[in-house]
């Protein structure tokens, strides 16, 4: 049946070929398939504004194909995730590249996001027989969002640590569920390496699948609905003559995909995704900050405490939610032009003010405290200098495991107890494997002989007194000792 | 690249809707210009591509796993040196993202040349650790009871071949070692691991 439809509407365009497309058409249907998706009629012809739908299909796809080859790398682990990300950034060829079109790619996805939704929003095209249609849009953009949130901590370094910290302590805040809630998201009452593995599968394989199936459903919806041309067409019955998609729609929509290549590939290549220094849950001073697209709700967080927080983090948000996923079950007039519907429009309006105000309002802030932005630029300076920073790969445990055989001389342990006791582990770290304030101690043996040590434990440079290493007065048994522990330490 | 052509949808009214019956001429001119886009599509993808494909074989490109030179001491110590000298040496392997730093005993020596050479002190028949027999002055395994000569050659024993020499380079008048593991049980020096 389908077979005689389509030869009577398209037999003047493609009679039936006896080449090898013929029989792979005669074996699959793939030529009425790729027919039936090139010859969607558009109401009022192409334009420009219907080209946000194919692009956001198009970064999905770079971001499944991007994440697929980044997983070739990556573990996901605490002691490890910080570490291969690391590697894949400056040791793996092209890594930085792949990795910072993932990162930014995120960023495109959610401002096409907007466009897309705006588009459909100011076009009224969520009227006519399209309510289900527009559902599965919200939900897509609530997994998307999903997306950004979950793939932010994998990195493990500080800024993904912090924003994850506070973005996951901000659950907390909804009433009765919110600590369990927490607990879930996080696998624990605090942050570690159950987070990791969480955020890694709903990243990976919880979100992804959804979004397969909705992307898959959204796309029949549309089909089923048909497009619903420009904002003076009826929404139910379209009158205006129709225009294929293929040619020009389809050039239209690949013209959006080459300016994304494009920016992507520009952006990737000359100014590529940073990675800061290792996630230090002790670091006190840490500002953590949000990537920008969950700036305004972190603002918005912080106007509501006590019991007034329940309005602002839980009611307000869900009813505006609930308005916008209901939107086309209550708004059922079949008007769809702008400048006639003024609540529509003035809400959408109100709405944007409100999103880009709070993010304004909160970088405002950042700069006029200058202690914020003094240590926000410390953080960026940081990120920077890690980055110059070749790769160091990751001592394995069983290494360490024969390290601390090595304490099995006598003086090394009296060492490792002063160490302990001096705190000098309260910056150089446990067994002396550095933190965000001081450097790693393990392999300075390779570098200093016991003299050297020695002298520096008593005369610290300028530098390691800048960032805090006091002058060491020991009796000159005990600093033999903490030198035997420091020179052990492999 | 574009959305519409992985949509399936089979729309019954999508084909009886369609307004234009393409001409001829028309119909020429558009699968000029669809040949044009799935050339220039798959030139793209091609393009696109080029980072993938050095991403995933960076481990064809470059080492990702490699084992350090180690080392053992100034040439200096070694010039008069009359029996052969013990050192514990550092071996650092490196392992894509990771490193294992492990410690290994090795014996410097002069060969039949009187040149430096370094061997392991692992046991070519199973093993054991060879220490070094000053009054006897010779290599003597503590397990089997197989003996080697000063420059490790085999004098007697299960063994089937004498102590493993390691690679030596110099470097500032530095000695140093590359550590490798030889299969055991066979005559003749093979690398594992």
């Amino acid at each position: 049946m389908q077979e005689t439809k389509i030869e009577r509407s398209e037999s003047a365009v493609a009679p039936p070929k006896a080449d090898l497309w013929g029989w792979l058409d005669r074996r699959t249907g793939v030529d009425a398939a790729l027919r039936s998706a090139l010859y969607e009629p558009i109401p009022g012809g192409a334009h420009f504004a219907y080209v946000f739908g194919s692009g956001l299909l198009f970064i999905f796809i770079s971001q499944v194909i991007t994440g697929i080859f980044l997983a070739l790398y990556y573990v996901p682990s605490a002691d490890h995730a910080h570490t291969t990300v690391s590697y894949i950034t400056k040791a793996v060829t092209a890594g930085s590249f792949l990795r910072s079109l993932h990162a930014y790619g995120a960023s495109a996805m959610i401002i096409v996001l907007l466009l897309h939704l705006s588009q459909t929003y100011i076009y009224g095209s969520y009227k006519g027989p399209r309510e289900i249609l527009w559902v599965s849009g919200c939900v897509l953009f609530a997994l998307v969002l999903g997306m950004a949130f979950t793939g932010y901590l994998l990195p493990w370094d500080q800024r993904a640590y912090f924003a994850t910290a506070v973005g996951t302590n901000a659950a907390s805040e909804v009433p009765l569920i919110g600590e369990t809630l927490k607990r879930m998201m996080r696998g624990g009452t605090e942050m570690g390496t159950l987070t990791i593995s969480r955020f890694f599968v709903a990243h990976v394989f919880f979100i992804p699948a959804c979004i397969f199936v909705l992307v898959a459903a959204h796309i029949l919806l549309f089909r089923k609905a048909g497009a619903a041309g420009p904002p003076d067409e009826d929404p139910y019955e379209p009158k205006k003559k129709t225009e294929l998609f293929y040619p020009r729609q389809v050039l239209m929509d690949l013209s959006l995909t080459a300016l994304l290549i494009i920016g992507l590939g520009a952006l990737c290549f000359f100014a590529p995704m940073q990675l800061g220094p290792p996630a230090n849950p002790i670091d006190a001073q840490y500002i953590p900050r949000p990537e920008w697209y969950y700036l305004p709700i972190f603002q918005w967080l912080k106007y509501w405490h006590g019991a007034a927080s329940v309005v602002g983090i839980l009611i307000i948000p869900m009813v505006l939610a609930v308005a916008i996923v209901t939107l086309p079950f209550f708004d059922r007039s079949v008007e769809r032009r702008p400048w006639k519907r003024p609540i529509a429009m003035g809400s959408y309006g109100f709405v944007l003010f409100a999103l880009v105000g709070l993010g304004l309002r909160s970088q405002y802030l950042d700069s006029l405290d200058p202690s914020v932005a003094q240590q926000l630029a410390k953080q960026k300076s940081e990120e920077q200098e890690y980055m110059r920073k070749p790769f160091e790969p990751e001592l394995s445990a069983a290494s360490l495991a024969a390290a601390n055989t090595a304490l099995a001389d006598p003086q090394a342990a009296k060492g490792k107890a002063i160490f302990d006791s001096q705190s000098c582990n309260a910056c150089h770290g446990d067994g002396g494997v550095g933190t965000a304030a001081a450097p790693a101690l393990v392999g300075i043996s390779a570098k200093y002989s016991p003299e050297q040590l020695a002298h520096l434990f008593q005369h610290p440079t300028v530098r390691m007194a800048g960032g805090g290493m006091p002058p060491i007065n020991l009796p000159p048994d005990d600093m033999k000792s903490l030198i035997a522990y420091v020179q052990s330490l492999k | 690249m574009g959305g519409g052509v992985l949509m399936y949808a089979e729309n019954p009214e999508s084909v009886t809707q369609n307004s234009t019956t393409a001409e001829p001429s028309l119909q020429k001119r558009r699968s000029f210009l669809g040949a044009l886009v799935a050339l220039g599509s798959a030139f793209v993808g091609a393009l696109l591509s080029v980072p993938l494909i050095r991403f995933a074989i960076f481990p064809l490109i470059r080492r990702t796993t490699d084992l350090k030179n180690s080392p053992v001491g100034s040439m200096s110590e070694f010039s008069s040196m009359t029996e052969p000298a013990m050192r514990t040496v550092q071996i650092e392997q490196i392992d894509g993202w990771r490193k294992t730093v492990s410690e290994k005993i090795v014996y410097i020596t002069k060969d039949q040349r009187n040149q430096l050479s370094v061997l392991s002190s692992i046991c070519p028949h199973l093993g054991c650790t060879v220490p070094w027999n000053k009054e006897k002055k010779q290599f003597i395994c503590p397990c089997h009871g197989g003996t080697f000569s000063a420059d490790g050659s085999r004098f007697s024993g299960p063994s089937q071949r004498g102590m493993d020499t390691l690679e030596t380079s110099v470097q500032d008048g530095q000695l140093q070692v590359r550590f490798q593991y030889f299969r055991q049980l066979v005559s003749d020096k093979e690398v594992v691991g």
